[in-house]
């Protein structure tokens, strides 16, 4: 736009404000009757668009508690001691538990921890505190895309990985596969909450004198802790009910593993081939074996939640360190 | 950057020029710092244009100017703070008791114990009160409880928070008052000696109450520290510093006593922007 121009349409506009001038109506006025006509409109949709999300919120709660409905009312009659002490009982004949399928289950999920959550917290502090952009972006997109891998494809990976060189099934092959899906979940996480941390805290460290590495252990993670945790916990909940990996890999086992290195029994797997089994007797126990299952998974969520509120009261001053009330002179 | 530095020692020293310098003439304590020709750019944006200022030892000297005139970054060069800051690049020499901080053996821990600093937004640690006084100690390698609790104790006394916060030594940092925070982050920083105090705009988030507790603070800690404070505030710079830094657009426009910059300003622009026609 050229000079004369751009002043042209300027002066256009100078003159159309005048005309509404003179024509003595204020902009106010002008628009004040669309408004009233439109207020009516405005409250409706005001009110389904309310609505609509309301509805949204409780088809959540809906599903979560039909589940649970589900199992309990399903799975409470064969939960017993029985069932969380003893051995599977051969078929035909009543009772036995699910005892090595849950200290199977603990002991895999034990491994996926050890696997998951150091690389996952190394790299999502490595993402954030030290990465160039591009190498982060990088690494982001990656995570983003094992997110989306099918878990059962991490089976088959543990499988000609480690199963099959060790030429045998085994709890380590289970645990490794199922740490490796928590390892983009706890990167992530981590890595979003370790940037929430404000510069500031990190350079008062800093200015002390203290090394990046000790910033980082001491003043950055402590002060993202309570997402870091709740990530782990999310990811631990997610590979807790995961069957197909270890369909290749943990294999399932229908009396006490003999080392971390022979076929171990999970609960999925468990649940699988009971509740794919011709006998009621095994469908009962399927489902208390999932009661059992999402039970752990509560457990855990809980007392990662206790954990956090915890650490947030003292951090805002409702509880106090109890070390220190030696120090009072 | 290293290799600006070896260059940065051919440098022609500074010329006392002008009477710029004259009020520093006249005072009896010795140059803690000394700044000699300071170029400092942000990728190409050039934001300290050859400073040389002599900052004395026992005196608070505050940094004036509009946003972004480059006080902070000049606060921030002693004690090499910008050295966090990617792509940025200086040219010159910052001495402080008369050793350059630049030089490449020295030891950026070492210096930054010597020389503390109090930022904008108070900054406690998420841990207890005693946690963050004694975290500086624990850094340093400080073992000797005894010794860590005698000098929480003295670092808190020293910033007059000692009386409010002495029986809940093992409470939450997070759970003080703004104001408490930021004598706090003080305390802490007091807590590892240092020589050199440096305050980036520490009031500029305090009620008017907190802010007079630090100010007298200030007042009392000159005796012992040297102190740099940068502050948005002209009545603050009035009432704490003994000599002000007047910066505008990367430039020094002046530098002198602050009772003689505050009521005969030398050059125009600095009276300007001590009564307020821009800023």
């Amino acid at each position: 736009m050229s000079l004369p121009d751009r002043k042209r349409s300027k002066m256009d506009a100078h003159t159309i404000s005048k005309d509404l001038m003179v024509e003595d109506h204020s902009i106010n006025e002008l628009i004040g009757s669309a408004f009233q006509q439109t207020r009516q409109g405005r409250f409706i949709a005001d009110k389904i668009i309310v609505t609509c999300l309301s509805l949204c919120a409780m088809c959540v709660l809906f599903f979560l508690y039909s589940i649970l409905w589900h199992l309990l009312s399903q799975g409470i009659s064969s939960l017993n001691l029985e069932f969380l002490t003893h051995l599977p009982k051969p078929v035909g004949e009543d009772g036995g538990g699910m005892a090595n399928a849950i200290v199977g289950s603990l002991i895999l999920l034990g491994i996926a921890v050890l696997v998951g959550v150091p690389i996952g917290l190394g790299s999502g502090i490595y993402l954030s505190e030290y990465a160039n952009q591009r190498f982060a972006q990088i690494v982001r997109f990656v995570t983003d895309v094992m997110n989306g891998i099918p878990s059962i494809v991490y089976g088959i990976f543990a499988y000609t990985v480690f199963v099959v060189p060790l030429k045998s099934f085994s709890a380590f092959s289970g645990g490794i596969a199922l740490g490796i899906m928590m390892i983009p979940m706890i990167t992530r996480t981590t890595e979003s909450f370790i940037r929430m941390v404000p510069v500031h805290l990190r350079e008062a460290g800093l200015a002390l004198g203290t090394p990046k590495w000790r910033v980082i252990v001491d003043i950055v993670v402590p002060s993202s802790l309570g997402g870091i945790v709740t990530g782990i916990m999310v990811s631990l909940a997610r590979v807790a009910g995961e069957t197909a990996p270890l369909l290749f890999t943990a294999f399932g086992n229908r009396f006490w593993h003999s080392s971390l290195f022979q076929p171990i029994a999970a609960l999925p797997l468990q649940i699988f081939s009971y509740a794919i089994s011709p006998f009621d007797d095994w469908h009962r126990q399927a489902w208390a074996g999932a009661l059992v299952l999402i039970m752990i998974v509560f457990i855990m969520n809980f007392s990662a939640v206790y954990f956090v509120s915890r650490q947030n009261q003292f951090i805002t001053g409702k509880i106090t360190n109890k070390r220190m009330r030696g120090m009072k002179n | 950057m290293n290799g600006q530095k070896e260059t940065s020692i051919k440098l022609p020293k500074t010329k006392i020029t002008s009477g710029k310098l004259d009020a520093l003439m006249l005072t009896e304590t010795p140059t803690k710092i000394t700044v000699k020709k300071i170029n400092f750019y942000y990728g190409k944006q050039h934001v300290l244009k050859d400073i040389s200022i002599n900052i004395r030892g026992q005196k608070v000297t505050a940094l004036i100017g509009p946003s972004g005139c480059g006080k902070s970054t000049l606060l921030r060069t002693f004690n090499r703070m910008n050295d966090l800051i990617p792509h940025v690049r200086m040219e010159g020499e910052v001495l402080i008791d008369d050793r350059n901080i630049y030089h490449k053996e020295t030891d950026v821990v070492e210096l930054r114990r010597k020389v503390g600093m109090v930022f904008q937004k108070s900054t406690p640690f998420p841990k207890s009160i005693y946690d963050n006084v004694a975290y500086g100690l624990k850094i340093i390698g400080v073992k000797d409880k005894n010794l860590v609790n005698q000098i929480v104790e003295k670092s808190l006394h020293r910033a007059a928070l000692w009386d409010e916060v002495k029986d809940n030594l093992g409470k939450s940092a997070m759970a003080l008052s703004g104001g408490q925070q930021q004598r706090l982050c003080i305390a802490r920083a007091l807590a590892v000696g240092p020589e050199v105090l440096l305050m980036d705009e520490p009031c500029s988030a305090l009620d008017p109450g907190a802010t007079a507790k630090v100010e007298e603070l200030i007042f009392e800690l000159k005796n012992d520290y040297t102190i740099a404070i940068v502050t948005h505030n002209m009545q603050q710079a009035a009432r704490v510093s003994d000599f002000t830094v007047f910066l505008y657009l990367g430039e020094l426009v002046e530098f002198g006593s602050t009772d003689k910059m505050f009521t005969v300003p030398k050059d125009k622009r600095t009276e300007e922007y001590l009564t307020g026609k821009f800023g």
